[in-house]
């Protein structure tokens, strides 16, 4: 048991668990034809027939119990503001199945030449809202206020200490559904991860239509013809957001440390700080010679990797790799499209810079609180 | 015998209820079913007929209208919590502590705060639901992005909600947001080029002018941050997101309806 736990703790360190995660996502959810092909001969689409369900959540629901008999893993998962997590866990792998279950139903229906399940002759295939839809709201109304109720009576609401500014807890935490944010708040500085961030994840979503074109799968479940939108959106979703939800809830304990589920939260634990920043890497380390006294030039090498990523990378893909892309989205859309890309692929190339080479900031000037 | 009519069919006939009702009676024609969704000012939201897909829970999860639903429970449990809430630093913690010990059997303050956890999940498994539907797609791209601002709006409201305990909890996790503010480029303090703005050796972005000062009505977290937030809380957000969710249940429509196969 013990060496399960601490194999668990160990695989569940950040680098490990999100390289996992980062490699196996495509085979899971293809983003193109290649990637389809090897997820088809390996067989995992067999994770959305019901047998897949069922597999997954029993092994999801038996690590929980399991993991409740461990002190440390009760404390954090049964906090009553973490216990929604728990749920949405479920949620996430239960709705996940849902759909995708649909959508290759449907991928194979289309394959065949038939109609998706949800198509319908007009007006044959119509029914009354009253009583077909309301008697189905009325249900799910009731239900969901019983689920309520039992909800609100079997865990009450937390309530701490009253507020002491001047005593912080360690961790202090935000809400929950904002701790991917927090999580990223290790790779980035707050204007970025705090700000800039959230404010580019709401313009890329409000962006999804007006950049996905393609008419087509719309209005019903399927996956082959949407697969590289699919795949993006599921990615930045289920990981980008939820995985580092789920990071930044059971495991960042005291300091922001990583801790392991079955691992004790102890505050004394203390981090080694020895990040460095890309202008120090390459004027000390590699050239062995002071950090020059002008800005411009002592971030010339962290601007300049900006820019290169910024400014050469979109032309540079678009008579490549996205020739099609920028073909069939013109410029504008092919431009932020790309650039929003790019930010995304930004926030794990920061982490694992982090966690190999111990990069701090790629440009880092302190005097305009710009540092990234 | 059998044309004795019963209290209820009665009082269905009677002047007062086919007043309220127009039609009368249970809908049982085709024609009665159509018009009971079209006579009321509730149920018109809906249009009068669907296609058959739009009653699945497996294709629609119910989420968006389970949203809804939560809102209004929100809303009701909001307007009960409110009677026994004061927005003072003296009162905030004590009232929220006289809810749980005093109040036999008490549930409200955890139906609203599990409902905001709950509306939370709703709408991000709603807007899940509508992307793998691919239903943001045309005619409903603006409806997706109207969808994207009560997303944003969701998160806000549960965030100011998430202060009025006044404990340990809510002003960090209140603490740990609202410094991000404060590192807003140009607008925050401690943001990158908020040196920039500035005349001279005046700077105009400072600890008690900047977008941290703003968001929470002073440099510190107190008595201004506690009443800033349950006002956005209880009026300014609540005022905002139905204008919104008018917008987006209004766009439903126009936009025809539920998303269906081509």
């Amino acid at each position: 048991m013990d060496a399960f736990k601490s194999l668990i703790n160990y695989v569940s360190n950040p680098t490990i668990l999100f390289t996992a995660v980062l490699v196996g996502f495509p085979f899971v959810f293809p983003p193109t034809n290649w990637f389809y092909k090897v997820h088809k001969k390996l067989g995992i689409d067999k994770l959305w027939t019901k047998k897949g369900l069922i597999i997954m959540v029993a092994i999801t629901v038996a690590f929980f119990i399991f993991g409740l008999g461990d002190d440390n893993f009760k404390k954090i998962v049964l906090k009553p503001d973490n216990v929604p997590i728990s749920g949405l866990i479920i949620l996430l792998i239960f709705f996940t199945w849902l759909s995708l279950s649909q959508a290759y139903k449907n991928d194979k229906l289309i394959d065949e030449g038939k109609p998706v399940d949800e198509y319908y002759e007009a007006p044959n295939d119509k029914v009354l809202v009253w009583p077909d839809l309301v008697y189905v709201e009325l249900i799910s109304l009731i239900l969901f206020s019983a689920f309520m109720l039992i909800w609100s009576i079997g865990l009450p609401a937390p309530l701490e200490e009253p507020a002491n500014p001047s005593e912080s807890p360690n961790p202090a935490k935000a809400p929950w559904y904002f701790l991917g944010l927090q999580e990223m708040l290790v790779y980035f500085d707050p204007w970025y991860a705090g700000v800039v961030l959230p404010t580019f994840i709401i313009i890329g979503l409000m962006a999804i239509p007006y950049i996905d074109t393609d008419p087509n799968g719309s209005g019903y479940y399927s996956y082959k013809n949407r697969m590289l939108s699919l795949s993006i959106y599921l990615f930045g979703w289920l990981v980008l957001w939820n995985v580092l939800i789920v990071i930044g809830t059971f495991l960042r304990g005291p300091n922001w440390g990583f801790f392991g589920p079955f691992e004790y939260w102890d505050s004394h634990r203390l981090e080694a700080l020895t990040n460095v920043n890309l202008s120090e890497i390459i004027y000390i380390k590699w050239l062995n010679m002071g950090l020059p006294s002008n800005i411009l030039l002592r971030e010339a090498p962290g601007l300049l990797i900006m820019f290169l990523t910024f400014a050469v990378t979109p032309p540079l893909l678009a008579r490549t790799a996205l020739k099609s892309f920028y073909e069939r989205l013109g410029s504008t859309r092919y431009t932020i499209f790309v650039v929003l890309m790019i930010f995304g692929v930004l926030l794990p190339v920061k982490m694992y810079l982090r966690w190999f080479f111990n990069l701090k900031y790629i440009i880092s000037m302190p005097e305009f609180f710009f540092n990234f | 015998m059998s044309d004795k009519k019963n209290i209820f069919e009665r009082i269905a006939e009677g002047q007062i209820w086919k007043s309220i009702f127009r039609g009368g009676g249970a809908p049982k024609s085709r024609r009665q079913r159509m018009m009971v969704v079209l006579n009321s000012v509730f149920l018109h939201l809906h249009p009068v007929r669907l296609p058959k897909h739009a009653v699945k829970l497996k294709f629609t999860w119910c989420m968006g209208g389970l949203s809804f639903f939560i809102f209004l429970i929100l809303t009701i449990s909001g307007i009960l919590l409110m009677f026994y809430y004061r927005p003072t630093i003296e009162y905030a913690y004590t009232d929220i502590m006289d809810l749980t010990e005093q109040v036999p059997f008490g549930i409200m303050r955890e139906i609203h705060r599990w409902g905001a956890h709950a509306m939370v999940i709703a709408v991000w498994l709603h807007m899940f639901r509508v992307f793998m539907t691919g239903s943001y797609k045309p005619p409903r791209e603006f409806n997706w992005s109207v969808g994207v601002i009560l997303l944003v709006l969701t998160l806000l409201l549960s965030f100011t909600g998430y202060l009025l305990p006044w404990d340990q909890l809510a002003i960090w996790a209140i603490a740990v947001g609202s410094n991000m503010a404060g590192a807003t480029p140009f607008l925050g303090a401690e943001g990158p080029g908020s040196s920039l703005l500035a005349i001279g050796d005046i700077n105009f972005i400072t600890k008690a002018s900047d977008a941290r000062f703003g968001l929470i009505g002073g440099r510190f977290l107190g008595e201004a941050t506690l009443l800033r937030f349950y006002v956005l809380h209880c009026i300014g957000l609540p005022f905002i997101i139905m204008i919104f969710m008018a917008v987006h249940f209004w766009r439903i429509r126009k936009d025809g309806g539920i998303s269906t196969p081509v």
